[in-house]
């Protein structure tokens, strides 16, 4: 590539952004700490960040603690318990942008699994002491609880959106974020699709992009990590798989992992499971 | 010039020979799970003695049992990608001192040599030069890569079952311009290809190569081998009359055929992206941290993606029914009042690619059937 020059004026962007350093908070509710490391991980951008906001509040980087409000949190983690019940309304209180990052925070992670069952079941055959656990019966998303700037998917989430969406916010435009399949990502890499020419079970087709299409990248399926994509149709995937054989409780299997409790993929468990009981053809 | 013998073991000459002119040389290459197109050094990188099975929702990749170099049909990845790369930068931008510097992003374009290009990939190559050269909106990128391209075309001597250029019109046999063509006849033992010439440089690069007069029983045998590809998708289930398919979608808009798809379709966008003639693009900005530099992108997209009909207030197509009726109508009808030609060649990738099977050529039935003139 060859450049050209050429320059224009512009009056100046920071008219109206505030005076100082915008400052950042970063939270972590229930979760496995999986995402915010991915901030960590930004080694090039860390530094480049450092200098652009004022990091107030970021406990697994560190124990300085400065109180709000703040310009943009970022949450990790589902709301699990009645004091995080409490907690994450604080957070939105005191934050200008709320961005909810992974799918624990987006969608209430693996542990949304409990959503399903009997919690109390769960609390007496994992604890030895059950009276001390004081938790509620299910895993939900932040949204739920309080309105939320920008989703940001992934378990994990892929660290380069990270700093795209928090670039984003500090400069006030729109994330480049797509709402797409990840087969887009597949298709733009020249990735030989897995489900096709194999006829795997991939869930690429109803999974929002992001990851940059990493398992078929490695010849593997995707399992649905990021979610359900915009507008997306499960039962027609539940359907052509099946007809190819594909056994169904690993059909079942990738709609009830990290996003279990999103809608599109809670809905095409539930059909699933349904179909089980009441084979479609045969009357009840 | 009378059509040539170019015997098969000197294939690699021609590849060399295009190689010391200066080209990048692309052409069918074996990946892990499909024959894709890639780039080429020699013979020896050619996906040869391999085999494709297509069929709706399903490509495998088999050995063909012999030694043919071209007995596969077209590669899972369109040639689209060497002439509009999916992904580009077009400018980055810097400011300094309350100013804002543009940096436009040109290229030094490739000198390209495609090997292998089958006659309904020329026709989509056609299609997508009337988009990006003809059009008033000309893209440069495309232009330049267009304009040194070398093509070395190939009569498909087999049809899979996908395949359905006889009823487009746009094969199995090259009729559009080509700077060389071959068809590969393998026949007892002996092996070869005969080689036309269609250019000056085509006939420049022949003239290097240690060539034979063909007989007219060469010539015949493969005449032969494209009328038996020509055989294979006549008496295949996806042949048909294309002639008045525009005013057939056009008088079915709200055929109960788009519900029923609709319900199957994932708008994945696969059978766009696969596709050799779709061209859309979405134009992104973006910043780093600092707001002190911003870049612009363009990248393929897909009339299946919400944000791509994303106007103020959101997508003007949320539902998956009016996302495949775009994408097969414009396809089918409106291309032919935009270019004055049908989007489709008939190349079938939409069809083995799509992950739930869809087949344009079956819908097409279903309207038709559903048709009430
Ligand atoms: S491998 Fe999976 S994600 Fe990629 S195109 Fe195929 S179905 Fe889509
Ligand atoms: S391909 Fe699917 S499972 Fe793999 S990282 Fe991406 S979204 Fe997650
Ligand atoms: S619409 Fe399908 S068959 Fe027609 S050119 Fe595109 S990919 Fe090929
Ligand atoms: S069918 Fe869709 S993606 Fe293809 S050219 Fe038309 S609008 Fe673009
Ligand atoms: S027709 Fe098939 S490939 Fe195209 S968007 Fe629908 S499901 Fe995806």
């Amino acid at each position: 590539m060859t450049e050209a020059t050429s320059t224009s004026k512009h009056p100046s962007p920071s008219d109206d952004a505030p005076a100082g350093k915008a400052k950042l908070a970063v939270w972590k509710f229930t979760s496995c700490d999986g995402c915010q490391l991915s901030l960590l991980d930004c080694e090039d951008e860390l530094l480049t960040l450092a200098g652009q906001v004022d990091i107030a509040y970021f406990m697994e980087a560190s124990s300085r603690q400065l109180p709000g409000p703040y310009d943009l949190s970022i949450v990790e983690g589902s709301i699990t318990t009645p004091e995080q019940r409490e907690l994450i309304q604080a957070v939105r209180a005191q934050s200008r942008f709320l961005i909810a990052i992974g799918a624990c925070a987006t969608a209430g992670g693996i542990q949304a699994l409990r959503n399903m069952a009997q919690v109390d079941d769960y609390i007496q055959i994992v604890y030895a002491n059950p009276e001390y656990i004081d938790t509620l019966d299910r895993s939900t998303p932040l949204s739920d609880h309080v309105n939320i700037d920008f989703e940001l998917r992934g378990c994990p989430i892929n660290k380069h959106q990270l700093v795209e969406v928090i670039s984003a916010f500090l400069n006030r435009r729109r994330p480049r974020i797509s709402e797409h399949a990840v087969c887009v990502e597949c298709k733009l890499n020249n990735t030989v699709c897995v489900a096709v020419s194999r006829g795997e079970a991939c869930m690429g087709p109803v999974t929002q992009a992001g990851c940059g299409a990493l398992c078929p990248r490695y010849h593997r399926p995707c399992y649905g990590c990021y979610g359900p994509k915009e507008n997306a149709n499960p039962q027609a995937l539940i359907d052509w798989q099946s007809s190819l054989g594909i056994e169904t409780v690993k059909i079942l299997e990738n709609f009830t992992n990290f996003n279990t409790a999103a809608p599109p993929f809670h809905n095409a468990a539930s059909s699933i499971r349904r179909d089980r009981q009441n084979p479609p053809g045969k009357s009840p | 010039m009378r059509a040539a013998i170019l015997a098969a073991e000197h294939l690699d000459l021609l590849i060399q020979a295009l190689r010391d002119s200066g080209y990048l040389v692309i052409g069918p290459v074996r990946d892990e799970l499909a024959i894709v197109y890639d780039e080429i050094r020699s013979v020896r990188d050619l996906s040869q003695g391999w085999l494709d099975e297509q069929e709706k929702g399903h490509y495998r990749l088999l050995p063909s049992g012999d030694g043919r170099y071209f007995g596969h049909t077209v590669a899972a990845n369109a040639w689209k990608k060497f002439l509009n790369p999916p992904k580009r930068l077009l400018w980055r931008a810097r400011q300094h001192n309350g100013q804002l510097q543009f940096m436009p992003q040109s290229e030094d374009a490739p000198q390209l040599a495609f090997l292998g290009v089958r006659s309904c990939e020329l026709h989509a190559i056609e299609i997508q030069d009337a988009v990006f050269v003809h059009d008033q909106h000309r893209d440069e990128v495309y232009s330049q890569r267009r304009q040194s391209l070398f093509t070395v075309a190939v009569n498909c001597t087999r049809a899979a079952a996908t395949c359905f250029c006889a009823s487009m019109n746009t094969g199995p046999e090259v009729t559009l311009p080509s700077d060389l063509v071959l068809t590969e006849v393998l026949d007892d033992a002996s092996h070869y290809f005969l080689v036309d010439g269609g250019s000056e440089r085509g006939r420049n690069i022949l003239a290097t190569l240690p060539l034979r007069a063909a007989t007219s029983k060469q010539q015949a045998l493969a005449k032969k081998g494209i009328e038996s590809a020509r055989q294979q998708m006549q008496t295949g289930p996806r042949f048909f009359d294309s002639a008045g398919i525009k005013e057939l979608l056009y008088r079915n808009l709200e055929s109960p055929a788009w519900d029923e798809v609709a319900d199957r379709c994932l708008s994945c966008a696969n059978c766009t992206l696969a596709c050799p003639t779709c061209f859309c693009s979405a134009v992104e900005d973006t910043t780093d941290l600092t707001g002190e530099h911003a870049e612009r992108w363009q990248q393929w997209d897909s009339c299946f993606n919400g944000e791509f009909s994303y106007i103020h207030g959101g997508s003007v197509r949320q539902t998956t029914r009016s996302r495949y009726r775009q994408w097969m109508t414009h396809k089918l009808a409106s291309w032919i009042d935009q270019f004055g030609h049908s989007g489709c060649v008939g190349c079938g990738r939409c069809i083995s690619w799509c992950p739930v099977g869809i087949d344009i050529t079956e819908q097409l039935q279903a309207i038709q059937q559903a048709d009430k003139p």
